[in-house]
């Protein structure tokens, strides 16, 4: 049997996972990450795509917005690929008073955070937008968010991570994980043992799992978003579109596919395969071209879906455990970590290494699930 | 009680017989085929208008499509058969329509998949040139609509339908400049033992192509080079088996090596798949009645390539079964597995083997995936790059089998590809895993409840 000790020992080979795995490597801090499956193979490469921090839970705001800054400005020199990151703007469109109410009390709390949106209502809208049907009655436009390929992405932040000598190793899930004096023991299925200081829990839909081992419950369930790609088509639809309430998410990639999210498929955590259901296509194809009508001449060519874990207050778990020194979390993103979960890695490297973040994480922290006695 | 509800997907060979096992013993299944009129690939129907008489459109298969085009007319009264209709999806007990713009859900009891076959293709340069055609999209053009692909025309390839078609494009008065083929005498000769379980077929076969043979240039071990031409095909350059390099003007080429099963229906409906070696292709597993699935049952070319004769047979196993499965058994007795067609079948194999080799020799600029024009060079260079040995995780990389087709068309070829490129044996590659839609469908049609 094969021991190997190590400084911190990641388990979760997505963007969280390996983005601290990068980022202690890149600190020369020993780092074995663990991978079950394929290194960003389920919701970090799977996901919309989506770069933003429109719209986003004001808690989320402070920390997309340093993402935006320290990660996707520097993609090409933190991971060696731009992964497709085009800056496009995003806007969130309301389709009644009520949601525009929603957006005006985003731009307007963003605002005192720094962030920077415009409100656009009724036919200026179309002025600006004019492929908008008249559904939407307002819109909040973030300029600086964009988009970019998961696929690409989050496969290369581990790619990066193991050439900055972290030890990237798929295929091995975790059999065993516990408390070993001041440190941990990890054994996986294969038959690899490992003794670290620092444990990082960073397995997005099984994170919860692997939380409550270490009597930390979450509340969280999987969710599988399911997204769809057309065919190539005339380049118009420029910023990332969302939508208040959430029943679709959608962007046109520079080589004209458009994609778009909306509804759930269903998530298998044993065997990691998921299923698109039909219903959630057409429901979201039907706003799609509800307020875009042009899209309706284009073709549905292929509809995909992953598994995400999902907390009940819909923000991630980001943080120092609260029962176990040296246990680190960062999952349950809840279907929005793509922008967010690089960042993340990067402020779990912070906590490990000097004890603290310039980043504001109480709202994330895990004994916010804690039973209140 | 209320009848079961049967649901057929296909109308050629398989789904017409399944269609009257199910209405002998008293159900009125739906037939959902993709086509306009029933009769399959094969016996497939020219549009209303359309005359031409059945020994010029079928050749000695004549009467048999007579027959079975007969059988399914007379069916009609009592099955509700939707024409033009694509199946995109099975899900929840259901299979998902479009006809017409308008998408349906038909739920069902038991499911019958015949969807047929199509062809395997492994890409060359200037494959994409328009010009041309795979073997069965040529036959399509001339039995559909008496069309022929072109005026002189190169056939390249292996298999069955190498010849057959050759051998009616030279009969409609085209010029045929030449038949290519992969295969060598050496393999021919020793396939032919196994094709003499079926002696009719054989001798028709080595007829077409004695006539051919006597009347333009046949040429056996050949490797395709390239597709010649700048706007459209104007040549084919090819190598012998010698070595020595050729040119063949032409203005379009039809090709094939043989038929690949549909397969993506059975896929969402639950299958599962092994890899054929035989073949070098992952199939569904059934058993003998053809069942995939509960309930599910899959019959004729879309289980595995044996041929119009089996699927007929296989498509009343698999409604018998159906029948059984649901309790209605009428005692008939099950067929037994046609061992001739099996033996036919390993006589193919044995005498028009898959050049999978061909996509491991193809050139960096070669294009792989039409639809998404990935070059063979971007799916090795992915290989390459991020130690990706999977070909699903390789479709993430670099989009190989991403477009309009899902890989239908490439996905055999792209396996061969990163196969050859890892130094791994292509079955130890995986498959492309298929996602409904099975094939496009408009946004447009897709309506809020």
């Amino acid at each position: 049997m094969s021991a190997l000790a190590t400084e911190v020992c990641v388990i979760g080979g997505g963007l969280a996972g390996a983005s601290t795995a990068l980022h202690l490597a890149r600190r020369s801090v020993p780092v074995v990450l663990l991978e079950k499956g394929l290194a960003g193979a389920q919701a970090s490469g799977v996901n919309f795509g989506g770069v933003r921090q429109n719209g986003r839970h004001l808690a989320e705001v402070p920390l997309a917005m340093r993402s935006r800054r320290e990660i996707w400005d520097n993609l090409p020199a933190l991971i060696g690929v731009d992964g497709e990151f085009t800056v496009t703007g995003h806007l969130r469109l309301a389709r009644t008073e009520a949601d525009a109410r929603v957006l005006e009390t985003f731009s307007a709390e963003a605002a005192k955070l720094g962030l920077a949106t415009d409100m656009v209502r009724g036919q200026a809208l179309r002025e600006r937008w004019p492929w908008l049907s008249g559904v939407p009655v307002a819109g909040c436009f973030c300029p600086n968010d964009g988009h970019a390929n998961p696929r690409l992405v989050a496969p290369a932040f581990a790619r990066a991570a193991r050439a900055a000598c972290a030890e990237v190793r798929e295929g091995e899930e975790a059999s065993a994980i516990e408390r070993d004096g001041a440190g941990f023991r990890v054994a996986t299925r294969s038959g690899l043992e490992l003794k670290a200081r620092v444990l990082v829990n960073a397995a997005g839909a099984w994170g919860a799992g692997l939380a409550a081992r270490f009597g930390e419950p979450v509340t969280m369930h999987t969710i599988a978003p399911q997204m769809i790609v057309t065919e190539p088509a005339p380049h118009r639809v420029a910023p990332v579109l969302g939508i208040v309430g959430g029943a679709i998410y959608l962007r046109q990639i520079a080589r004209g596919n458009v994609i778009f999210g909306g509804g759930d498929g269903i998530a298998d955590t044993a065997t990691t395969r998921h299923h698109v259901v039909p219903d959630a296509t057409i429901d979201a194809a039907a706003v799609a071209h509800e307020l875009i009508p042009h899209l309706r001449h284009l073709m549905i060519i292929r509809v995909w879906t992953g598994i995400e874990g999902e907390t009940d207050d819909l923000i991630p778990v980001i943080g120092a455990s609260r029962t176990t020194p040296g246990l680190f979390h960062a999952f349950g993103f809840s279907g929005h970590g793509f922008q967010l979960g690089p960042m993340a890695g990067k402020i779990l490297a912070e906590l490990i290494l000097d004890g603290a973040t310039p980043s504001p994480i109480a709202p994330f922290a895990i004994g916010r699930f804690a039973p209140r006695s | 009680m209320t009848q079961p509800r049967v649901v057929i997907v296909g109308a050629g060979p398989a789904g017409i017989r399944a269609a009257e096992v199910l209405v002998h013993a008293g159900l009125g299944p739906v037939v959902i085929d993709e086509q306009p009129r029933a009769g399959g690939q094969i016996y497939r129907r020219p549009p209303p208008g359309f005359v031409r008489i059945p020994r010029a459109l079928y050749g000695f298969d004549a009467s048999r499509a007579q027959a079975l085009h007969a059988l399914f007319d007379g069916l009609l009264p009592r099955i509700d058969h939707r024409p033009d209709t694509l199946a995109w999806n099975v899900w929840a007990g259901a299979v998902h329509t479009l006809h017409d713009g308008t998408l349906r859900r038909q739920p069902f009891d038991a499911l019958i998949l015949a969807p047929g076959a199509m062809d395997l293709v492994v890409p060359f340069a200037g494959w994409t040139l328009p010009g041309v055609y795979t073997l069965g999209g040529a036959q399509v053009a001339l039995k559909a609509q008496g069309c022929a692909v072109g005026r002189r025309v190169a056939f390249l390839g292996t298999g069955p339908l190498l010849t057959l078609v050759a051998h009616q494009y030279r009969k409609a008065g085209v010029e045929v400049v030449g038949l290519f083929e992969t295969s060598d005498a050496r393999r021919l000769r020793r396939g032919a033992w196994s094709l003499a379980a079926d002696p009719v077929r054989l001798g028709r076969g080595i007829a077409y192509r004695a006539r051919l043979a006597g009347r333009v240039p046949v040429r056996h071990g050949i490797t395709p080079l390239a597709a010649l031409g700048r706007d459209a095909v104007e040549g084919l350059r090819w190598r012998d088996s010698a070595g020595a390099e050729h040119e063949v003007a032409c203005d379009a080429i039809a090709f094939g090596y043989g038929l690949k099963p549909e397969t993506q229906l059975a896929e969402l409906a639950g299958a599962r798949f092994a890899f054929e070696p035989a073949d070098g292709l992952w199939l569904p597993v059934a058993d003998a009645a053809g069942r995939v699935a509960p309930r599910v049952y899959l019959a004729g070319d879309g289980a595995g390539i044996l041929g119009a004769r089996a699927a007929e047979h296989a498509g009343r196993r698999a409604a018998l079964a159906t029948l059984a499965d649901l309790g209605l058994d009428d005692g008939a007795a099950v067929p037994p597995s046609p061992a001739a067609a099996r033996r036919f079948r390993d006589g193919l194999r044995t005498a028009f083997p898959f050049p999978g080799h061909l996509a491991a020799g193809l050139a960096d600029d070669v294009i792989l995936c039409r639809c998404e024009a990935v070059t063979v060079g971007a799916l090795r260079a992915a290989a390459r790059e991020t130690g990706a040995r999977e070909i699903n995780r390789v479709k993430a990389l670099c989009r190989v089998g991403m477009g309009r087709c899902q890989g239908r068309v490439c996905g055999v070829a792209a396996a061969y590809v990163l196969a050859a490129a890892c130094a791994m044996p292509v079955g130890a590659v995986g498959r492309l895993r298929a996602q409904a839609p099975v094939k496009p469908i408009p946004i447009g049609a897709c309506r809020a409840p």
